[in-house]
């Protein structure tokens, strides 16, 4: 290994180990939280990875008659089109997970990186940035999303766009708000002192400290990208028909509620049950943080 | 005069925050790729003279600096333009038609919410550790992740399919005239003493009302509790307890001084108010500018689209500035 990877090989480590820290050190009532949003989670990703293990029909194909009640043969009844709403359910699966994880994850890699660069700098980047980012914070974010999503078009990756363009702020504000706490200590202007890059400060020293906060921000973020996902798909800007999707499902219910009240259960209660577990894991890395 | 200096330096502070909005609006919409007239037009082919001329008719033909500051000078005067696809219809008007709508399933959402969020923290925090507090903690957790259709259709189901008790789309009976005063249709029954519309107003408001509300009051009741938890345990409810101070008094004591973090809460969660009655209109069909906005974006009508992100963003900015004021007046550490 070069000397190259060989630092980054460190700091990954310093990373990883910020990360076990933040998990060591949490109260037993939050590891419990912690431990059953896991699981649950666990549950939901299995589901939907072995889908077409578990599913009894082929999700976008009509195969019985249409609007039948829960039975033996179909475990949440049949949808307007005869498909079977339990495959729909499991399959749906996937692509919320897909788009809540791009995005979470497009969110994080861009609103990281500048509340770093923006707090530790400071100066008129930072005063911008932070006007540009409580404005956008203020805002509604699922109308934002619905606008962005309603240009972009009705394809998965497009919703995750539109829902990591809404979460940028979330991570700037909160990691720009510990860096500024961090920044102020003696061991980072020590460190100064020393002569050592601004970049390398930032990225070994401050980075490590900022790790808990971003835990946080990113299964709460993730919870609440669940629900926006679904109010995307519910409107009609995430998928397009027949792709199994828990919220376009739910729409397709809603206009069925007096003949078919069944066919909302499975997919309401998966996208409750999905954003609960994120919420859940949030709440307990976050118990810790408000103690430290 | 303090207070009014205040008001006027908050105020002032919209401006920024909205122009900055309606620059990423513009942005969005106007300078991503596609046209937006072709989008309009969809699929059918027309002549290449008639696209330009339809173009030039809407401004879209002129730089787009020149659009960026047509525009904000436009609106700023109440003209939102015309809409893409109904020519000739002005959008002033539809929003004028619609926002009432929203206002008012708003303001009951806000105060179902409150209602629950407040009495529910309440109870919580003056009997901690009890199961009764957990259970409500449970409460607070939960609604914040239920997912605003499904719930709204679970009520539908239960109280319009099942008892049949409650309307479950609409805003008003459409067999009850109503004279439009204000556009808010329970204050408009009350000033023109219609009691039949009255009654059919308040039942077609109830379920998106508890709906939005429901999901909007596990924030309040967590914060009440763990503020009111704090400040009950903190050394002046101790010195009060000391002097044989009556334990009413100290809830009231403790529940203004636990209140101050929760106003500062209502004022953020107006973002998500307004987005929550977006998809409770949908889930409704309630006439607000929710349903607005999402019939809007099938047809790709993108001045109204526009137009509905910059009433949000002045919407937002406004309200920000009522619950600074309200905050200032309920705390009087805050010094302006």
């Amino acid at each position: 290994m070069d000397a190259g990877g060989l630092r980054g090989g460190f700091a990954a480590a310093r990373l990883l180990g910020a990360v076990r820290g933040v998990l060591g050190g949490l109260a037993p009532q939050g590891r419990l939280l912690v431990r059953a949003g896991l699981v649950l989670l666990a549950v939901i990703v299995l589901a939907s990875v072995a889908a077409p293990l578990l599913a009894p029909y082929d999700p976008v194909r009509s195969v019985d008659r249409p609007l039948l009640p829960p039975s033996r043969e179909h475990l949440l009844g049949t949808d307007q089109l005869g498909r079977d709403e339990f495959s729909r359910v499991l399959y749906g699966g996937r692509i919320v997970l897909w788009v809540v994880a791009l995005s979470t994850m497009l969110s994080a890699a861009v609103g990281v990186p500048l509340g770093l660069v923006s707090g530790y700098l400071g100066g008129w980047l930072d005063r911008a940035l932070s006007m540009v980012m409580d404005a956008v914070y203020a805002f509604p974010s699922l109308i934002l999303a619905i606008a962005l999503a309603a240009v972009l078009g009705p394809r998965p990756e497009n919703a995750a766009v539109a829902i990591a363009v809404v979460y940028v702020p979330t991570y700037f504000r909160m990691v720009r708000g510990q860096v500024l706490k961090v920044k102020g200590e003696e061991f980072v202007e020590a460190l100064r002192a020393l002569g050592l890059p601004p970049w390398r400060i930032l990225v070994r020293h401050v980075l490590p400290h900022v790790v808990p906060t971003v835990m946080v921000v990113f299964s709460l973020s993730a919870a609440d990208a669940v629900l926006t996902e679904a109010a995307l798909s519910f409107l009609g800007l995430a998928v397009r028909p027949p792709t199994p999707d828990w919220g376009f499902d739910l729409y397709n219910a809603k206009s069925v509620v007096f003949e078919a009240p069944w066919l909302m259960l499975g997919p309401g209660l998966a996208i409750t049950l999905l954003a609960l577990s994120l919420a859940l894991i949030g709440e307990g890395l976050s118990d810790r943080l408000r103690v430290a | 005069m303090g207070l009014l200096r205040y008001v006027a330096v908050r105020a002032a502070l919209i401006i920024p925050t909205v122009l900055i909005l309606y620059t990423i609006a513009f942005i969005i919409l106007r300078v991503l790729p596609g046209n937006p007239v072709l989008a309009v037009l969809g699929t059918r082919s027309i002549p290449e003279e008639q696209l330009r001329a339809i173009e030039h008719q809407l401004g879209l033909d002129k730089p787009l600096y020149v659009q960026y500051f047509d525009y904000l000078w436009r609106a700023l005067h109440g003209d939102f333009g015309t809409s893409l696809v109904i020519q000739g219809r002005s959008i002033a008007a539809d929003l004028r038609d619609r926002l009432p709508a929203t206002i008012e399933l708003a303001t009951a959402g806000l105060l179902v919410s409150l209602a629950l969020g407040l009495s529910t923290g309440l109870v919580a925090g003056l009997r901690r550790g009890t199961r009764l507090d957990t259970a409500l903690r449970v409460y607070g957790a939960l609604t914040y992740t239920l997912f605003i259709p499904w719930l709204g259709l679970l009520l539908q189901l239960v109280f319009g399919v099942w008892l049949r008790w409650l309307p479950v789309s609409g805003r008003i009976d459409p067999s009850v005239n109503l004279h439009t005063v204000t556009g808010l249709y329970v204050l408009d029954a009350l000033l023109t003493r219609n009691w039949a519309a009255l009654r059919s107003a308040l039942a077609h408001l109830v379920l998106p009302a508890l709906t939005l509300g429901i999901v909007l009051s596990g924030p309040y009741t967590r914060l009440l509790r763990n503020h009111l938890a704090a400040v009950l345990e903190s050394k002046f409810v101790l010195a009060y307890r000391a002097r044989g101070v009556r334990e009413r008094r100290i809830t009231l004591h403790a529940l203004r001084n636990a209140l101050i973090p929760v106003v500062t809460y209502a004022g953020l969660q107006f973002a998500l108010l307004l987005g929550g009655a977006v998809l409770t209109e949908e889930t409704f069909d309630w006439p607000g500018i929710g349903t607005y906005l999402v019939e809007k974006i099938q047809y790709r009508d993108y001045p109204a689209i526009q137009a509905v992100v910059l009433v949000f963003a002045f919407l937002v900015g406004v309200i920000s500035l009522v619950v600074d004021v309200l905050y200032a007046l309920l705390d009087p550490r805050i010094r302006y």
